[in-house]
């Protein structure tokens, strides 16, 4: 018999039963929700006279239609606000910790489990938000679900889940300068297309993946699903221990030792067998940015738009014609921020190169921190001050213009270089354009005005 | 959940490819506490222009198409784990999407609310959309429980795959919540050998 994956080995773990010819109930360790996926889940729960089954393992935030601005007054939107009102009452009423806006602990849900510990390796995480696959860089199980799945968790701490095929991406060697783990999935993501890994799980391995660190771990992960991935993971290691140690919900004394001890068998058997495999030298990879509207359509910043018959319907949304480069074409809006992009290693990369710069006159720059914590720490290492005399401005935690949910929109017509993870038409407002990049090629078109080799600045 | 057996229907064709639950029903309309009414802005940026005025190209708005069955190009419901995608097809009053692949979640969104997604091959659904745009009135007849679809009035059946488990629910209109709850006794019993805390 063959050995295991690291998948393998958490998915069966929590597998309670089988159904024959079905899916498994899989056991849930950690269940975050949010005000947008799940109200329908708890009326559910009213309608059949039933409480949450462990509320322990739910916790809540307020992330995706919350302002980025004046956050300690009522939101201003009606429909938002009370989205978030109904998140408060049935946090109250089924007793499921909740971290609502101005809480020290508010962020977006991908942000705020791992820098609280939640996150850890080995267990199962969903949450009502397909980039649940973020977590999985702790070699945790993590996935997206809809809100009848919700309601399953909150039900019974179990979904019901058919187990996906395992898929093995292999990126070896050191990356040049200037290049980020976002350029490593957007660069994945152009070879394998928007649907090339759905049905399976990822695990990434490899000498570049494991010389990263947790925040840059977290975005290629988080990107997974762009592939149409159930999810992505990694192995845990001595980079994951460190991040979690001494972290609010991680263990602590005696129990890390125990813990760190079971995490480290946490790793791919040599002989076990993936359904299928990719492997990628990382000296191919440079800046990456997308021409088209799904995360798949990527090319490197100085290629040209490609033309394919597939294409024509993106190219015209996206206003660009095949041949054409993208380097130096003007852009009015950059946004950084978003589950992707928003940790305190970006902004601290985005401060490191706007230090002592102007961002251009005609570019609206917007950095939204992931977390109040991560908005409080670039305050302590002044980078909201570097950020401020940029001429960016430093607003306050959510998802902000990845969904244009709340105000933070991309005017119809107008290109954004976002650190977010979609381009899908209307995705940062309606008729916005949006071109994805990594944090540093976002930060240089910033002050260039116009899109921007990053390597050429640095 | 409404119990599905067999479907009779003319079909509305969307041959586009990869579409995203962020055009199904854009991020702006999730701001709803209920299920229902989400039909109003199924496709809502393909279906309306900025003021609000419907686009006569968007298969949508042209009278020759309508009915209960949407032929859909591949990769159907990539991206977000919105449910509020499959709330908004069966508002509107689909209750089967054909296409030649799904992404996951969606699949499992549409399960869960008895919205039927038939995986055909590739071949055949641009077979179909075509047939359905040269003739607007044709008719589909999806039988659940023998697993199989035809349009009405041609001798080719063809049989597509759905988990047993999925297909009992749909026939009898159960969902899953209720098997879980039934399982209670067994979860309890394995947290108390669960090793990660």
């Amino acid at each position: 018999m063959s050995g295991k994956t690291l998948f393998d080995k958490v998915w069966d773990q929590h597998v309670v039963s089988e159904i024959k010819d079905g899916p498994s109930v899989l056991y849930i360790d950690r269940h975050f929700i949010h005000e947008v996926t799940s109200p329908q889940a708890f009326d559910g729960l009213r309608k059949r006279g039933i409480g949450v089954f462990r509320p322990a393992q739910t916790i809540a935030t307020a992330d995706h239609n919350v302002p980025t601005i004046d956050q300690h007054l009522p939101i201003k939107d009606r429909l938002s606000r009370f989205q978030v009102q109904k998140l408060t009452e049935n946090c109250e009423e089924f007793g499921v910790q909740f971290y609502g806006l101005g809480h020290q602990y508010q962020g977006i849900v991908h942000v705020i489990g791992p820098e609280l510990g939640i996150t850890q390796p080995g267990i199962t995480i969903v949450c009502g938000d397909s980039h649940t696959s973020t977590h999985g860089a702790f070699g945790a199980v993590a996935f997206g679900i809809g809100t009848s799945e919700v309601e399953q968790v909150l039900a019974t701490q179990c979904v019901l889940q058919r187990k996906p095929k395992r898929m093995k991406i292999e990126v070896n060697g050191p990356l040049a300068k200037g290049v980020l783990s976002k350029d490593i999935i957007l660069y994945i993501a152009s070879k394998i297309s928007t649907s090339g890994a759905t049905g399976h799980f990822i695990e990434y391995t490899g000498s570049t993946i494991r010389n990263l660190s947790m925040e840059a771990r977290m975005t290629i992960c988080n990107m997974s699903i762009e592939m149409g991935a159930r999810g992505g993971m990694i192995a845990p290691d001595e980079t994951t221990f460190e991040y979690l140690k001494g972290r609010k919900y991680a263990p602590q004394g005696e129990a890390w030792d125990k813990a760190v001890a079971r995490w480290k068998e946490l790793h791919t058997d040599a002989d076990a067998v993936f359904d299928t495999s990719y492997e990628y030298d990382a000296s191919d990879i440079v800046p990456m940015i997308t021409y088209g509207t799904n995360p798949g359509m990527g090319i490197k910043i100085n290629e040209a738009v490609p033309s394919a018959p597939d294409n024509v319907k993106a190219l015209e949304y996206m206003g660009l014609t095949a041949g054409e480069q993208l380097l130096g074409k003007p852009v009015n809006h950059v946004f950084i921020g978003s589950c992707t992009n928003s940790r305190i290693e970006d902004l601290r990369l985005v401060a490191s190169l706007v230090k002592g710069k102007q961002k251009a006159p005609n570019v609206h720059a917007m950095v939204i921190p992931g977390s109040k914590q991560v908005e409080q720490q670039a305050i302590q290492e002044g980078l909201d001050q570097i950020l401020k005399e940029a001429g960016f401005q430093l607003r306050q935690p959510g998802c902000s213009a990845c969904l244009g949910m709340n105000d933070d929109k991309v005017p119809a017509g107008e290109y954004c270089v976002s650190t977010s993870n979609r381009n899908f038409e209307g995705r940062q407002g309606p008729g916005a354009r949006t071109i994805l990049a990594s944090p540093l090629t976002a930060a240089a078109t910033a002050i260039t005005g116009r899109i921007t080799d990053v390597r050429e600045i640095i | 959940m409404e119990p599905i057996t067999i479907i009779k229907s003319t079909c509305v064709p969307l041959p586009a490819e990869n579409v995203d639950t962020d055009q199904i029903i854009p991020a702006r309309f999730l701001k709803a506490t209920t299920r229902e009414g989400f039909g109003d802005n199924l496709f809502r940026d393909w279906r309306y222009d900025s003021d609000n005025n419907p686009k006569p190209s968007f298969v949508l708005n042209q009278p020759d198409y309508s009915g209960s069955i949407l032929v859909a190009g591949k990769n159907f419901g990539c991206g977000s784990s919105r449910e509020h995608a499959a709330w908004a097809l069966y508002d509107f009053g689909f209750k089967v999407v054909v296409s030649s692949f799904f992404a996951d979640i969606f699949r499992n969104n549409a399960l869960n609310n008895g919205l039927l997604p038939i995986q055909l091959s590739e071949e055949y659904i641009q077979s179909l959309l075509a047939a359905v745009e040269d003739n607007p009135e044709l008719e589909v007849m999806v039988d659940l429980p023998k697993q199989q679809l035809n349009v009405v009035g041609s001798d080719e059946i063809v049989s597509f795959e759905i988990n047993p488990h999925k297909k009992s629910c749909l026939l009898k209109g159960f969902d899953d919540i209720d098997y879980l709850i039934n399982q209670k006794d067994k979860i309890t019993e394995f947290e108390k050998n669960r090793i990660t805390a």
